[in-house]
């Protein structure tokens, strides 16, 4: 049986470029280890396109939280640039990658920084192992320095959305009246998500049909 | 073989006179007797004292497919190496007297150029007892070292120097900090970050090389420090050659050809432990090299086989083979910018780290060895992996057009290697199958 259509989500950065070598069949990258998940990227985009009727030249989003560790950010980075937009990020030092500046981001000094003015922001999660291994003090000092609430939202332009790529630690990344509140689309991005993934799935099958 | 050899119209590596050499049992003769059974016409090819590399992993005993004695010492000979030192970290450790007595053995049985193991600091390389310096060194290990499993307790490597400076011998430090190395897969930097991959910064490497250089300083003992590949490492060394402290150390071609970008494309050929730096790095390693901070080359040759290596990157192991590849690096890189002479990059391959171990001299003299390789420093060729002599094929140069290449070497008086274009004649010629022969007895002179 030949297969046309590979869909990989894998923990080693580059497997999907190293299926692709490999392999005849198309393949769909589903989220390769810490380096880009781009799906998610296309479903962020679609939600923040709906949140910025369309336009995203001259806005700019805050990410905020596990920078290093995050696929998220990375594919979230290269798409918002691409169609024109900025990204400043936010994080603990331990957790922003070496010359972070160079992915095409700029780097704040802390969360106000960050979300000042930000046309939206996405909170990212944080994984508890980030503790263990010595990476962070506790998940009460990053709720303090990093979590998303009230307040900082109060500092982004009146009406910014708010992000998470889910599943969200309440009261940790985001505080849950922020994570209920008017400006969430934490539910629209996991409705988006299945739109986003079924086109992806129906372009490259097509694109094989073509092509054979 | 029977009866002299005689090598004629070589150009002397250092003097760059016309030269006829001849030799006869494994010695070099005062002089050419007219009557030699063999005649190896050199035309006007370089001719040096047998290249020595301080840093190969042979993988045996008990990681034959990765590479054997037989197939690495060819890779060597091939490469224009006469004389090897081999790491200890294989399947068993080189940990006892007995298996540095192995290695020998299997290497003067099919061996292609002489085989100095390097015996364990701590036994199974575990970092913590330590091994017998006397037996190890009674047994033929000319330097002791843990490469591949650094030393993180600053006192056994107290310790070990201590024991080492009264056995006389040097230890080699292969410098990484555990803890800072952490899941590291490549070096820290803007690549590892555009890439997804843990970053291994350079301070992992420079902080261990400034603690053994200060347990140098207080020992007394010989910190011999492997494959230095970032500016802060060399620094160190720098700093310790002005103090008069007894630390050298080597580099790799791979840290003046290459930088961390060579990643881009997650390719695991450019994967190796220290991991490729940053440009500033590598011009660091040519600045050390022109100023003689770096006391000499080795390639740290650690073949992989191609099912380990076929894997996404952080999944294949660290390491890419060096030893049929490392002369035309250093003239490609190194003699044909400019950089420094020819004469300089084969003193750093031959009486350097002859030095830095002090093995037996090797010069073109009545009375020395013949251990001996012809250089064509202008042949270009294109590195080919499928033809390589040694088993492992994991080099990141597949492709690359260089120059500079050893046309005949010779070991212990015997062809170990020798390409088509050189002619052997006389009344015996000296090619066997194959073109090559090879002694039985390849003694390990100690
Ligand atoms: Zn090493």
């Amino acid at each position: 049986m030949r297969v046309s259509l590979v869909v990989v989500r894998h923990r080693s950065a580059g497997s999907p470029a190293f299926l692709a070598r490999h392999l005849e069949a198309g393949v769909i990258n589903a989220g390769d280890g810490e380096h880009e998940h781009p799906t998610q990227g296309l479903l962020d985009l679609l939600t923040l396109s709906d949140a910025w009727d369309g336009r995203f030249e001259g806005r700019r989003l805050a990410i905020v939280g596990d920078i290093a560790h995050s696929r998220v950010a990375r594919s979230a980075i290269f798409g918002l640039t691409t169609l024109g937009a900025a990204v400043t990020i936010a994080g603990p030092p331990t957790l922003i990658p070496a010359e972070a500046e160079t992915l095409g981001c700029a780097v704040a000094g802390s969360v106000e920084e960050a979300m000042r003015g930000a046309d939206g922001v996405m909170a990212l999660r944080l994984q508890r192992e980030r503790m263990e291994s010595g990476l962070l003090a506790s998940v009460g000092e990053y709720a303090k320095g990093w979590g998303i609430d009230r307040e900082r939202v109060a500092l982004m332009r009146p009406g910014a959305p708010v992000l998470h790529p889910g599943p969200m630690n309440r009261g940790v990344e985001i505080a849950p009246d922020v994570a209920d509140g008017g400006e969430s689309r934490v539910f629209r991005q996991v409705e988006n998500g299945l739109a986003v993934r079924c086109a992806v799935l129906a372009r490259c099958a097509s694109a094989l049909t073509e092509v054979s | 073989m029977n009866g002299a050899t005689v090598i004629r119209n070589a150009r002397h590596w250092r003097t760059g006179e016309r030269l006829d050499l001849a030799f006869d049992r494994g010695v070099i003769l005062a002089s050419p007797r007219q009557d030699e059974a063999r005649v190896i016409d050199a035309r006007g090819l370089v001719l040096a004292p047998g290249l020595v590399d301080l840093h190969v992993h042979l993988r045996e005993p008990g990681q034959s497919a990765k590479e054997t004695i037989e197939r690495g010492t060819r890779a060597a000979a091939v490469g224009g190496f006469t004389a090897v030192a081999c790491m200890p970290n294989t399947e068993p450790v080189l940990d006892s007297a007995a298996w540095i007595e192995w290695v020998r053995a299997r290497a003067e049985a099919a061996g292609y150029c002489r085989v100095h193991p390097i015996g364990a600091v701590t036994m199974g390389q575990k970092g913590e007892q330590l091994t017998e310096f006397g037996a190890l060194k009674s047994a033929g290990a000319v330097a002791l070292s843990d490469d591949g499993r650094p030393i993180m307790s600053a006192s056994v490597m107290r310790r070990a120097l201590e024991h080492a400076r009264h056995a006389g011998l040097p230890i080699v430090c292969h410098e990484e900090d555990l803890t800072l190395r952490g899941d590291g897969q490549m070096n820290e930097g803007w690549v590892a970050t555009r890439l997804g991959l843990r970053g291994i910064p350079a301070a992992a490497e420079s902080v261990m090389a400034r603690r053994d250089v200060e347990l140098s300083a207080l020992t007394g003992g010989r910190a011999h420090i492997a494959h230095l590949s970032c500016a802060e490492s060399l620094d160190a060394l720098r700093d310790a050659h002005a103090r008069g402290i007894l630390v050298t150390g080597e580099t790799c071609p791979h840290y003046w050809t290459l930088t961390e970008e060579a990643v881009l494309g997650y390719d695991p050929h450019a994967k190796m432990n220290p991991p490729l730096r940053t440009e500033r790095d590598r011009r660091a390693v040519i600045d050390a090299i022109r100023d003689g901070t770096i006391d000499c080359l080795a390639t740290d040759h650690a073949p992989h086989t191609e099912d380990e290596k076929r894997q996404p990157f952080d999944q294949a192991p660290f390491g890419i083979v060096g030893l049929e590849t490392a002369l035309a690096l250093t003239i490609t890189h190194l003699v044909e910018p400019g950089h420094i002479s020819l004469a300089r990059a084969l003193e750093l391959w031959t009486e350097s780290p002859r030095r830095v171990f002090g093995l037996p001299d090797v010069r073109l003299e009545a009375g020395h060895p013949a251990d001996l390789v012809l250089i064509d420093p202008e042949a270009a060729w294109t590195v080919e992996p499928t033809a390589f002599q040694s088993k492992g094929r994991n080099t990141p140069f597949a492709g690359q057009r260089l120059v500079g290449r050893a046309l005949a070497t010779i070991c212990d008086g015997e062809i170990t290697h020798l390409d088509a274009a050189i002619e052997v004649g006389g009344a015996r010629p000296g090619r066997r199958e194959a073109g090559l022969e090879r002694s039985g007895s390849l003694a390990t002179p100690r």
